[in-house]
């Protein structure tokens, strides 16, 4: 008897469980560890106090991204406490024998973008970091999620982590896009549908023909932001996509074995007849390039769209939301000033993010008053762009070329919006002050921020190109 | 890990939604390589003007003085969204904060306040406004939160049930954290590790 039927998230789930505990969480087994200088300091710190080391040096894997300066690296860093935070990263990795992919290694980049491009990253394994868009891991078909720092100390003690099951949600899109609509589109639609907390103690899984239509970036940047709907976790069911991205990589197996892991890849599902505690059905051909207008990532609508009223009266919040954005109910969202752009962030900083970007910058030129930073996810992604000369399309017009990392997606690393001041911005959150203090975020994809860029103002980018934009979905 | 069994404390009412992590701890103040000392930049961007200045107390609830040493914060919907930084739980206990109650948590933050002694409680909307209206009404009105029966005493006597994993009330009752009690079980990791290719 085959067991009941399940879903992808049960499967995963239930193949890494070494104990119930009675009353209480499971013992989860963690298949990879991915750390970074901001939040692991704290944790060695309490390994070393209990006097325990790192049990699975060889599941554990590091990167410098959030702190560190996107200025030339042959340039020192600046800031004593980013710099006392990668140096303690360094000698932690260095002490309990971590891999740690540093600068100019040719694969520092940012934690969730080195991940799959490694190949750290694999169909049915689970996946935690100290950051809450490890979410992204997921468009592999792999249970990834943030962790607090005490549970970044209990993974490198124990390679297990204490967890409660969640809820399923399946959330569908079928259909086809239209042009000009990208997989950054889809998931700031999703989150305007169901809202900031809609996915709260659920784990999505992304399905339908406008999800499987997509690339493995496309893919990463719609998982990526699961977490902007409040959900632990994205899942998207590996396939033939998954595998040809994944093959190769230098963290995969090699030859036969490559083939002999990809068969238990693709067989990697939702069965038939499973059931999700939830499901939404969206159609894809409701989508158009999106924006968001206020101070969270559910407040986002078509760029056609005017900014709404307040749902009721009263609502203190949603004045205040509109007053900190500088925008007034019933004013098309179109035509808002900018005065940065920034193009990066684990949600859109892969190559074919920049692809896409230069694809509109090509022959423009950023707006006088506009200051806009195009800062790839790795320097593997960077050396790419570099090879396929975009660096020179983004340069001539206009655009600052920098060196990997979170950068302005956080504004730790001093690539800061200016109080007041309006960025078109490819991150994930646009909170109040996340790119700076008084910072201004208007969150969208890589091609409308680049027209934002070069129109001074947010602008559909379908008006900007009307020939020659390709839909990431396939019909 | 520091025990919790029961607090009495004045209140501080926040009645905010999605209250971030951003708010809570602003990220260019994430820069320490240690779990203390982010109480005093707590909410800067609530406290402080553009100049640095402390704002006045008709402009930040934390200002308040009526609202001084008070170790209960309380909030809306969905707390502590946005990142799953530890500096939050961390900056709020930092501050004097030992419970918060809201109407709703985000995940992560809801976790990693459980790891820090910092209790979240969450109790219907109209419980909570309840709450907001009589801290507002008299600062210095106390509110009882006692883990073992999982109960809030608000102000005027009402009681009021709340939930708690059992597991995690018992980490919290006994200050026992979850490293320990992983590491208990490293046979068994082993042998389920063994068992696999
Ligand atoms: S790019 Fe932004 S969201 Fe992504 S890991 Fe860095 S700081 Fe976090």
């Amino acid at each position: 008897m085959p067991d009941r039927s399940k879903t992808l998230y049960e499967k995963i789930w239930d193949a890494h469980v070494i104990e119930q505990v009675t009353d209480g969480p499971s013992v989860l087994y963690i298949d990879r560890h991915l750390i970074h200088e901001v939040t692991s300091p704290q944790a060695f710190a309490g390994l070393a106090q209990r006097g325990v080391g790192v049990r699975r040096p060889d599941k554990t894997s590091a990167t410098v991204d959030h702190s560190l300066p996107t200025t030339p690296r042959n340039e020192p860093i600046a800031d004593a406490q980013a710099k006392n935070q990668i140096e303690t990263l360094r000698q932690n990795c260095a002490a309990h024998r971590v891999t740690l992919y540093d600068v100019e290694s040719g694969q520092q980049g940012i934690v969730h973008v080195i991940g799959p491009e490694l190949g750290l990253t694999q169909p049915g394994q689970t996946i935690v970091c100290g950051d809450s868009h490890t979410s992204t891991h997921g468009a592999f078909g792999a249970l990834a999620f943030g962790i607090g720092t005490s549970e970044v100390e209990l993974v490198l003690a124990t390679q297990c982590l204490l967890q409660a099951p969640s809820k399923t949600m399946e959330i569908r899109v079928e259909g086809c896009l239209k042009p000009g609509v990208t997989a950054k589109d889809i998931i700031l639609f999703i989150i305007s549908r169901i809202g900031v907390g809609g996915g709260t103690g659920h784990v999505i899984e992304y399905t339908g023909s406008a999800i499987t239509g997509l690339s493995m970036e496309g893919r990463m940047t719609v998982c990526n932001m699961s977490i902007e709907a409040g959900a632990r976790a994205g899942l998207i069911a590996p396939d033939h996509t998954t595998v040809e991205y994944l093959r190769g990589r230098p963290c995969v197996p090699q030859g036969e074995a490559f083939d002999e892991a990809a068969q238990a890849w693709l067989a990697l599902k939702t069965d038939d007849g499973a059931v999700y505690d939830r499901q939404i059905l969206l159609k894809a051909e409701d989508i158009e390039p999106m924006v968001t207008y206020g101070t969270n990532p559910g407040m986002a609508l078509g760029i056609s769209q005017t900014v709404p009223a307040a749902m009721s009266d009263g609502d203190e919040d949603y004045v205040a939301a509109l007053a900190y954005m500088q925008l007034e109910a019933g004013q098309p969202i179109a035509g808002t000033a900018i005065d940065v752009a920034f193009i990066g962030s684990c949600t859109n900083s892969r190559i074919e993010d920049l692809r896409a970007a230069a694809a509109i910058a090509k022959g423009r030129k950023v707006h006088h008053r506009v200051r806009g930073l195009v800062v790839p996810g790795s320097e593997a992604i960077k050396q790419q762009a570099e090879s396929e000369d975009l660096h020179r399309i983004f340069m001539a017009a206009g655009f600052e070329w920098r060196e990997p990392g979170c950068s302005m997606c956080i504004a730790m690393n001093g690539d800061m919006v200016a109080p007041g001041q309006a960025c078109a911005s490819t991150s994930n959150r646009n909170f109040k002050g996340r790119q700076g203090k008084g910072s201004r975020t208007f969150l969208m994809s890589p091609a409308m921020a680049v027209a934002a860029a070069i129109e001074g103002a947010l602008v559909d980018v379908r008006t900007l190109a009307p020939a020659g934009l390709d839909a990431e979905g396939v019909c | 890990m520091e025990a919790f069994v029961q607090l009495e404390s004045t209140c501080m009412p926040f009645w905010r939604d999605d209250i971030d992590t951003d708010q809570i701890i602003p990220a260019r103040f994430l820069k320490g390589t240690t779990r203390t000392g982010y109480g005093q930049n707590l909410f800067y961007d609530w406290r402080y003007d553009e100049q640095g200045q402390l704002k006045p107390a008709s402009a930040s609830v934390f200002n308040d003085p009526r609202y001084a040493g008070a170790q209960i914060l309380v909030s809306g919907h969905n707390f502590g969204c946005g990142s799953s930084r530890e500096h939050a739980p961390w900056a709020l206990k930092d501050f004097g904060f030992c419970v918060v109650i809201a109407v709703s948590f985000a995940d992560i933050f809801y976790n990693n306040a459980l790891k820090n002694s910092l209790l979240p409680v969450a109790l219907p909307k109209q419980v909570v406004t309840g709450l907001i209206e009589a801290v507002q009404a008299d600062a210095s009105c106390q509110v009882v939160v006692d883990l073992a029966t999982q109960q809030v005493q608000l102000p005027g006597g009402a009681q009021h049930a709340f939930d708690i994993n059992p597991f995690r009330k018992q980490c919290l009752l006994e200050g026992v954290d979850d490293v320990g009690f992983v590491l208990a079980r490293l046979a068994q990791i082993e042998a389920w590790e063994a068992a696999r290719p």
